[in-house]
């Protein structure tokens, strides 16, 4: 999928002026309230009109002053996922999920309800009212009705950013699994940096009413770790764990990682803040902390003030974060041997 | 309670004319309201003012206007006359002179109906394939129904009670044009006729108190249907 634009909107005090072009089936638009990200989703799929400019999704001209075109949102075909999951109130669940489908060109039809219904989990709920749905049962129909429409090019605004953490990382394993069975691009908007790199392979970074760049999402977690609550958060997806002692000890690297809150069965997805890992020139012997992790240093980067440390374990990375002068006192270096300290507590389990 | 057959026919074509006004503004009174909530234009301020207008103006005064445009001499009036239809003095008169004092009242149910229609549904309508007419039709509408049946029940208890514009443009003819108010109006310039008067009294109490009821019952039908 390619997208390409060069568009202008004024919407009171508020100026949109975008002019990029973007490749991939995974793509993200990241940014704060209010810097944009959902006015352009809403030109894009034809809810709100530029003021003047050109759009264009792979070569199809959905916008142009210039050649007087202006594609309704049905001759688009660009679903959305909204925040709120915007059921219909007044149909179920099953209604819900075939609104689109119905409304879908018979030669567009290449998602089945009975295919879409089984990857999502939804079977048990297609005779229900939408009322009493939970968040996460809601939001997976919406995601589902949209992919039934059969679109060309699938937008999520901010899908999750109305559901609590648990419910969160519960709705992402679905979202990737329609994403990977059906192989529709998508268009994932959020200003959630680890959703971007849970979810996106592009990034288009969007800051007041401008494209301040297009990174990858790993880049976007090292450039924004100094000023992110949380520093850069390593994502490891960890499977097949030795219980001992009430831990769980996860192959990883060339060793193992230990866990406090892992899980027996399936693959599980961990997320570890830059900020917990301390990192010791020399061995420490002994330490509280259950993982101490001898790794090589593969790249560092700056970050603000603070310094990124790439460390490396077999054919694993993760990301630390020190001070600038803790690194000059260290005296780290990239190929450097360090030791890392991670506490099994510190690991947070996402789904 | 003793009810003589004038009365019987009075009280039969006020249902008739408050029925027919009604349904007859029901499709005006939806496009209306959804220009007015989800159109963008100019004079749209206009346009409500003019949509609200009979609101504040007097029955009688709308009466003498629509006595105007619809009389022998009247732009429309001589048109339809032309066309073979008589309207003046007829108990289509009695319905347009409803339709005209009733119109704000079913507007303004249907547009606050509207207005509690989440933006984003449409959105999702829209963009799910579907072409405005059918988002009007699949979501606008059901979801504007609470609306249009609380504005319908307004409408048609404001039609049963409607005298002042009825009066100039229908004239109080008994069996032709003569409705509930206007009987009551016929009594009680009567020295004799306060019984007669009192029986159609209760019979509008009744209808109106009937109306409430079907209005409360139906609202409560659709709340309940839409929260399983």
């Amino acid at each position: 999928m390619n997208l390409r634009f060069d568009i202008e909107k004024q919407l009171g005090e508020f100026s949109l002026k975008i002019n990029s072009e973007i490749s991939g089936e995974r793509i993200g638009i990241f940014g704060s309230s209010g810097s944009g990200k959902s006015t352009l989703v809403h030109l894009i799929a034809g809810l709100l009109h530029p003021d003047s400019g050109e759009l264009y999704l792979d070569e199809t001209c959905l916008y142009s002053n210039r050649k007087r075109i202006d594609l309704s949102p049905e001759q688009r075909r660009i679903a959305l996922v909204f925040q709120q999951a915007m059921l219909f109130p007044h149909l179920g669940v099953k209604a819900n999920l075939l609104y689109g489908y119905k409304r879908c060109r018979p030669e567009h039809r290449k998602i089945s309800p009975e295919a879409l219904t089984k990857v999502l989990n939804l079977e048990h709920l297609l005779q229900r009212g939408v009322g009493n749905l939970s968040g996460g049962e809601k939001q997976r129909v919406a995601l589902g009705r949209a992919v039934l429409a059969n679109p060309r090019l699938l937008i999520m605004d901010e899908p999750l950013s109305a559901l609590d953490d648990s419910l969160r990382y519960q709705i992402i394993p679905y979202l990737r699994s329609v994403s990977e069975e059906f192989r529709i691009p998508y268009l994932f908007i959020s200003h959630s940096i680890t959703e971007m790199q849970l979810m996106t392979d592009r990034v288009l970074v969007v800051r007041d009413g401008r494209i301040s760049g297009i990174s990858t999402p790993d880049e976007l977690a090292r450039t924004n770790m100094a000023l992110s609550p949380h520093g850069y958060m390593n994502l490891l997806r960890l499977k097949d764990p030795v219980m001992l002692e009430g831990l769980y000890h996860y192959p990883w690297g060339t060793g193992s990682l230990i866990v406090s809150n892992g899980r027996e069965e399936g693959e599980s997805l961990f997320e570890l803040s830059s900020r917990d890992i301390i990192l010791f020139k020399k061995n420490p012997e002994a330490i509280s902390a259950r993982n101490l992790i001898e790794c090589r240093v593969a790249e560092m980067f700056d970050s603000g003030g603070r310094k990124g440390i790439v460390l490396e374990s077999g054919s694993q990375r993760l990301v630390a974060e020190i001070v600038r002068t803790a690194a000059e006192e260290l005296e780290i270096s990239p190929g450097a041997t360090l030791f890392a300290a991670i506490k099994a507590t510190s690991f947070r389990r996402l789904g | 309670m003793n009810l003589t057959p004038s009365d019987i026919a009075a009280v039969a074509l006020s249902m008739k004319i408050a029925i027919t006004a009604t349904l007859i503004s029901l499709p005006f009174g939806f496009a209306v309201a959804g220009l007015i909530v989800f159109g963008q234009f100019r004079g749209k301020v206009l346009l409500e003012v003019l949509v609200n207008l009979p609101l504040t103006l007097p029955p009688v005064v709308i009466g003498y206007f629509l006595l105007l445009l619809l009389g022998k001499h009247g732009w429309a009036g001589s048109a339809l006359r032309a066309a073979g239809i008589e309207i003046i003095f007829t108990w289509k008169a009695a319905v347009i002179a409803s339709a005209t004092v009733g119109f704000p009242l079913l507007v303004r149910s249907i547009r606050l109906g509207m207005d509690s229609i989440d933006r984003q549904l449409l959105q999702a309508s829209r963009s799910l394939g579907a072409p405005w007419y059918d988002t009007l039709a699949t979501i606008v509408l059901p979801l504007s129904f609470r609306g249009m049946l609380a504005g319908s029940s307004l409408m048609f208890a404001r039609s049963l009670g409607e005298f002042g514009a009825t009066i100039i443009v229908a004239g109080n003819i008994p069996g032709l044009t003569q409705t509930i108010p206007l009987a009551i109006y016929d009594y009680a310039s009567s020295p004799t006729g306060t019984t007669m008067a009192l029986s159609l009294c209760l019979v509008s109490v009744v209808l109106s108190v009937a109306i409430l009821f079907v209005h409360e019952g139906i609202g409560k039908k659709l709340e309940d249907g839409r929260s399983q």
